[in-house]
């Protein structure tokens, strides 16, 4: 399936070369024209029927994921990094991870439990007490192989496992491949899909992806963190696997324009497919950036559920995101059948 | 004067949810004849005079502060989140409005110390038994505002929101007040989401491309007993021009102009340096290629909570101030 290919590629904000190439040679093949801006999203554009002169629709999925980049190389041949975009420190000892263009293979280390002091052993570990070993045996031997500013990225299979799909950097490349899946059908008009850099460090891309197409509808397509776990209260898990995707109402950086989100939900009614609210109004995605692009973008975003979200062994349910495909692609042709007066 | 200020900070809207407002500033536009149109967001845009060579800005939000919710239990008690800065403080014990007219009182767990008041120890409480019967009033994603109390004491009123209604108010006045012959062309905007982030401003002003901008809002003051943070502003002394707050550095040209103004009109004022807190001005003068933009506060006391109060005398020199504004040359 493209979803556990997309989710296989390196692509740390920054550094999402890989991934835009795979989309793009699916799009070649598809005979899909594709451009790439100078900070390196890529736009398709999805024509069919007349030419529309309107400003058109958007829809988005970031490419990027979180990552790591190497800071510096220790004398025996350990590398230091920083965390690209919001990693938990607890999800990172005794993770494998691949580093730069050449894939080199490496793990996450930390001083041993049984040196480490008693206040150490109860909290997670900070960056700077960790270091990446690739088995070197000295700085110049690790520099044959890594540079400093090398990403690294989490090494996790995709695995699926009945409904249930883990891997790496779902966040969102369960977006990316919801949209390859939607340029693969037909549609009577057009639209411009953005595969968009560097959400994870600030929506950087799908702002100027939102500036120069000036869209008056945008949707994004997300993931999301879902919190469904024992121990946890009911009020807090926000999203729920298996549910169906989930819709934003409001989040930290936008609040969905009324009339796109009720749209989602007709069209979900109306195809009886599930859905369900997010109900954690905090965090951002691209539609901070799109919605206030210009003189405003009306702005939706529906996302896949998942949990252990930003980790190696991040966790959806193939049928809220295959839910997620069915609600986008009717959301496309009701607003092109009905209008959607923004 | 005082009853449409009721019906304005009574009304509801949260950030993002500025419909009755918006119904009923653009009742109030529609009388006055002026032409007017909302943009994508939801801000209305009203256009005051053709002619002039410098197009400006006056903006004032019509959104508040306020609670959405986010989860109802099985014994119908709603849990929720806040839209803008609420203070915890303020929450136990107060009572909330919805669109729909239902009233929740806000209850409290039990808590050991008082820094421990988070929302997560809050729920709302709307009489039902269960979720189902919660459920036919209230769903997810709804929102709530204080419950609206209005009063007049002498010359202060205090009510939920005169942040920013009674700046909407003040440009409501102004356009009834206006000469028919401008040397600008005047661009009032009642905008959303300030309260969120300065978003309805950022768009707004990017559609319009102003020569200038000017915000009219509300700050705080620093003349009651024993104030959390210093500030030379007092109620009843006078508009505040503002100088700066954490969003904007004032443009000196606006601020020169709003001195002399008022100077020249014999009408009081004050000058703000507000350490926290911004302003549409904030979007406003960061628009495109730049706005130099200035701020006209209203002061105000106990901002954000259920009672915010103003002085009447200083609303009716702000309105005075922003008239002159309107009918010099910038």
């Amino acid at each position: 399936m493209l979803i556990e290919e997309l989710s296989r590629i390196p692509g740390v904000s920054g550094d999402e070369t890989r991934v835009r190439n795979f989309i793009k040679e699916k799009l070649s093949a598809w005979g899909i024209k594709n451009e790439t801006d100078s900070m390196g999203n890529l736009y398709a554009f999805k024509e069919g029927g007349k030419k529309n002169e309107e400003q058109g629709i958007m829809l988005v999925a970031h490419m990027d994921e979180v990552g790591l980049m190497v800071s510096s190389i220790e004398k025996s041949g350990h590398l230091r990094f920083y965390k690209v975009g919001g990693i938990y420190e607890n999800t990172l000892v005794a993770k494998p991870v691949r580093i730069g263009p050449r894939d080199v293979y490496g793990v996450i280390g930390a001083k041993a439990i049984h040196l480490q002091k008693k206040d150490e052993r109860k909290k997670a570990l900070e960056v700077d007490k960790l270091y990446i070993d690739i088995g070197a045996k000295n700085r110049e031997d690790a520099e044959k192989v890594v540079k400093i500013g090398d990403y690294a990225t989490f090494y996790s299979e995709a695995v699926v496992s009945g409904d249930l799909l883990k891997g790496k950097a779902l966040d969102d490349r369960a977006g990316c491949a919801a949209l390859l899946e939607i340029l693969q059908r037909d549609y009577p008009f057009s639209f411009t899909v953005v595969f968009s850099v560097q959400e994870e460090v600030g929506l950087r891309g799908a702002r100027v992806a939102a500036y120069r197409l000036n869209p008056r509808v945008a949707l994004v397509l997300e993931t999301t963190g879902a919190a469904d776990l024992p121990g946890v209260k009911e009020q807090d898990y926000s999203v729920s696997l298996g549910l169906g995707p989930a819709l934003t109402i409001r989040d930290g950086s936008a609040v969905a324009h009324p009339r796109v989100l009720d749209r989602l939900i007709s069209v979900a009614e109306e195809q009886k497919r599930p859905y369900q609210f997010r109900s954690f109004m905090g965090s951002f995605t691209d539609a901070g950036v799109i919605s206030l692009s210009q003189s405003g973008v009306a702005t939706g975003v529906i996302s896949t559920p998942c949990r252990y979200i930003h980790s190696p062994v991040s966790l959806l349910n193939m049928q809220d995101w295959k839910h997620l495909v069915e609600i986008t692609d009717s959301f496309l042709r009701s607003v092109h059948e009905k209008g959607l007066d923004v | 004067m005082k009853e449409l200020i009721k019906k304005l900070s009574e009304s509801f809207g949260p950030a993002g949810c500025e419909n009755n407002v918006r119904s009923l500033i653009s009742d109030e536009v529609k009388k006055l004849n002026f032409e007017h149109y909302v943009d994508t967001l939801g801000s209305l845009i009203v256009k005051v005079g053709s002619k002039g060579k410098q197009r400006i800005i006056i903006a004032a939000h019509m959104d508040e502060i306020g609670l959405m919710v986010t989860f109802i239990d099985e014994n119908g008690f709603l849990r929720f989140t806040n839209i803008g800065g609420v203070l915890t403080s303020t929450l136990p014990g107060t009572k909330v409005l919805f669109q729909n007219g239902t009233v929740g009182v806000i209850g409290q767990e039990k808590i050991k110390e008082p820094k421990e008041l988070d929302f997560s120890k809050l729920y709302i409480d709307i009489g039902a038994s269960n979720r189902d019967e919660a459920l036919e009033k209230v769903k997810i994603g709804h929102t709530a505002v204080f419950m609206p109390a209005f009063h007049q004491e002498g010359n202060r009123i205090t009510s939920k929101s005169l942040d920013d209604r009674i700046g909407c108010f003040v440009l409501l006045e102004v356009l009834k007040r206006l000469p028919s012959s401008l040397p600008n062309r005047l661009y009032f905007v009642f905008t959303v989401q300030e309260e969120v982030g300065l978003r309805g401003a950022k768009t707004a002003s990017y559609r319009l491309k102003p020569d200038y901008g000017l915000a009219v809002d509300v700050t705080r003051v620093g003349d009651t007993p024993e104030p959390d943070f210093k500030m030379v502003v007092s109620l009843g002394k006078g508009p505040a021009v503002k100088i700066k707050d954490s969003s904007v550095i004032c443009h000196s040209r606006v601020v020169n102009l709003m001195i002399e103004t008022a100077e020249k009109n014999q009408i009081p004022y004050q000058l703000e340096v507000l350490e926290q807190g911004g302003t549409d001005a904030g979007s406003i003068h960061l628009s495109r290629e730049g706005v130099p933009s200035g701020v006209l506060s209203v002061p105000c006391r106990y901002i954000h909570t259920p009672a915010e109060m103003v002085d009447l005398e200083d609303v009716e020199n702000s309105i005075s101030l922003l008239v002159e504004l309107c009918k010099t040359s910038w």
